[in-house]
């Protein structure tokens, strides 16, 4: 067991050696030599190697009976009783998964008595089981309760696969209940698929704020579940006729569970459009020059039904709340449409919102970062160009 | 009250490169620092310090050279710090990361806050604060942007999507923290030279009786089975003309691809 250099196979390339984080790789005498005490076995550099001259074997052990395990779940976050959209892209998603495997697609369901109506829509949206908990002390998502009841009935119910939304209620959740059911968590996932061969779940996602995207597995344990960003996979045309089975699931609260108190929620008014939902963001950065300015990306989000997004530098000056904020110490988001207004593409900013589908840049300086990443740049004074265009989708879009 | 803070050390984002040639991201000669993040849960950790007394120790998992990151945490000001090192911890994902931790907390005994950065920005998980709070049997606060301790009880600000949360909780707990609570301070002088003639402690897996099945890339129930570089973003397009020429270029565009 461990990382192991294959010397029949390695030509001596030096290729591996600067892709290591640690800079464990030396090439002595044409062959690599991995330092084993600076090494961390990371797996980047056996995906480096052209020549599967590296690899890191991992002894087999048995811990579960996988067997046993059946079925693909959805966590279906609510809030304050209406279920999140992410729960039904994980539904869309989930039913082709589940059709690949040829097994039953569910969701998880918990809340107060308001959220039992929510049922019959996980069902029209692919669900063929709802397992349902509800109790007053669930309205709210808490941390305890909700992994103790999902935990439980997963140790119960088995099944392979559970998929949450990488939203903070997401990871949050997952990576408790991963803990406590020693399962693999995959966080943040951009893509799933099914291996043909192995029937294993492949989930792939970013890393290093999207420079690198990394494969994973889990072999052994069960249940398979990942974290999946919101936007990422498509709902199903809702079925209302839709015929499923709601299964009620016991909502033991553990007084143990209710350490953490909710004294209050407070919203920030000034986010209209959540922005990991968002299909269009128009954001601002340092080029605004100030605060009042915002106004002239608000103007322009609210013409094309978008959310206000912003860079870092402005919400240290103050200038917007940090709900706004896209960037690596931010949101990450990928909407269909980034317009960066007045922002220069810091690799921080970069890294928040490179996977956008379609971006627009628009700033005085031509050398700009941004540039480089956008589909379509302007180089331009954005108080003239920003109200142009405002003006200009006001009139084509009517 | 006494304050353990996990940290990671982790390359410098700034100065990630892809080599054009094999498609790889370059690493090399990346400077290691302080996950950012977890700058802002020492910080947190030093406030609470101050204003309450006590104590704050700082650990880190990682290969030998990590010391210089706690040795970076000393120069800030904290008491004491713990490098958990060992060949056998290599390859460790999340799950096997917060189990050590975990061992090597249960180990130091006396704890009333844990606080990590809500995550490392070279993996973004931000799934070993959780995981760590659950080895311990402990209450769990993700993404901080308040904390305040009073007679006992945590008082803290989340910051969720769209909306904070106001939230209290008996301590022992274990919180994670956001970039916004605060803004770590600099090394002092003082600092600077404590750290460097620190001697930095170093537990193995021994040291901190974890059990062989959970900890490195055997107690590890993920694996990364590739590895590769996104392809690169279709060349864009500045566009030209006037203002006004360039603004209705950009509709009609943006029209064609049916985004507005």
């Amino acid at each position: 067991m461990g990382i192991r250099v294959l010397k029949d196979k390695c030509i001596g390339c030096k290729i591996c050696v600067p892709v290591c984080p640690t800079s464990a790789i030396t090439v002595v005498d044409k062959k690599a030599v991995i330092d084993l005490d600076k090494c961390t076995m990371c797996g980047a550099c056996p995906s480096s190697c052209k020549f599967k001259a590296i690899e890191i074997v991992k002894e087999d052990v048995q811990v579960v009976d996988k067997s046993q395990y059946k079925g693909i779940w959805v966590f279906a976050e609510q809030y304050e009783g209406d279920v999140h959209p992410v729960a039904l892209e994980l539904l869309g998603e989930g039913s082709k998964l589940a059709k690949e495997l040829g097994v039953e697609l569910c969701a998880v369901l918990l809340g107060d008595s308001s959220v039992e109506k929510e049922a019959k829509e996980l069902i029209a949206y692919g669900a063929d089981k709802v397992y349902l908990a509800t109790a007053p002390e669930l309205k709210n998502y808490t941390t305890l309760p909700y992994a103790s009841i999902i935990s439980d009935a997963i140790r119960q119910y088995k099944p392979e696969i559970v998929l949450f939304g990488a939203t903070t209620t997401g990871r949050d959740l997952a990576s408790r209940i991963a803990a406590r059911i020693n399962a693999g968590l995959t966080a943040d996932c951009t893509g799933l698929a099914i291996d043909k061969e192995t029937k294993l779940l492949q989930q792939t996602r970013p890393a290093f704020g999207g420079n690198i995207m990394a494969t994973i597995i889990c072999k052994n344990h069960r249940p398979q579940m990942s974290t999946v960003r919101p936007k990422v996979f498509k709902k199903s045309e809702p079925d209302h006729k839709r015929k499923g089975e709601v299964i009620k699931v016991p909502a033991k609260i553990d007084q143990k569970d209710l350490l953490v108190r909710i004294i209050d929620i407070i919203k920030d008014t000034s986010v209209k459009v959540n922005l990991a939902e968002a299909e269009i963001i128009v954001s601002g950065g340092r080029g605004l020059g100030e605060a009042s300015n915002f106004k002239l990306v608000e103007e322009l989000a609210a013409v094309i039904g978008g959310a206000v997004g912003a860079s870092r530098a402005t919400v240290d000056a103050g200038w917007i709340s940090s709900h706004h904020q896209v960037g690596q110490t931010g949101k990450t988001v990928c909407p269909k449409l980034y317009i960066a207004v007045g922002i220069s593409g810091a690799i921080q900013h970069l890294a928040g919102m490179q996977s956008s589908d379609i971006i627009v840049a628009i700033n005085r300086d031509p050398d700009a970062p941004i540039f480089k990443i956008a589909t379509y740049g302007i180089v331009g004074d954005l108080f003239e160009i920003v109200p142009k265009l405002t003006k200009k989708l006001k009139e084509v879009r009517g | 009250m006494n304050i353990i803070v996990c940290i990671k050390q982790v390359p410098g984002t700034t100065q990630v490169k892809i080599n054009p040639e094999t498609n790889t991201l370059v690493r090399e000669g990346v400077e290691a620092i302080i996950n950012p993040f977890d700058e802002n849960a020492i910080e947190a950790a030093l406030q609470l310090r101050d204003k309450n007394g006590g104590k704050v120790t700082v650990i880190t998992m990682g290969p030998p050279q990590a010391a210089n990151a706690l040795k970076d945490a000393i120069a800030l000001g904290v008491d004491e710090v713990v490098l958990i090192s060992d060949r056998a911890f290599a390859g460790s994902d999340t799950w096997a990361t917060s189990y050590t931790l975990a061992s090597a907390i249960k180990k130091i005994g006396q704890y009333d806050l844990i606080i990590c950065g809500k995550q490392a920005i070279d993996g973004d998980t931000a799934q070993v604060g959780p995981g760590v709070a659950e080895f311990l049997g402990l209450p769990q606060v993700t993404f901080a942007v308040g904390l305040e301790v009073a007679n006992g009880v945590l008082k803290v600000n989340r910051l969720l999507e769209e909306t904070n949360e106001m939230l209290e909780l008996d301590l022992p707990a274990l919180v994670t923290v956001v970039k916004h609570i605060n803004t770590p301070r600099m090394p002092s002088f003082k600092g600077k030279i404590k750290a460097k003639n620190a001697v930095v402690p170093q537990w193995g897996a021994k040291d901190i009786n974890a059990d062989d099945n959970k900890i490195g890339l055997k107690g590890s129930p993920t694996s990364v089975v590739k590895i590769f570089t996104p392809p690169p973003k279709g060349g864009g397009e500045i566009l030209k003309g006037s203002a006004d020429e360039m603004v209705d270029t950009l509709v009609k565009k943006l029209r064609d691809r049916k985004v507005c």
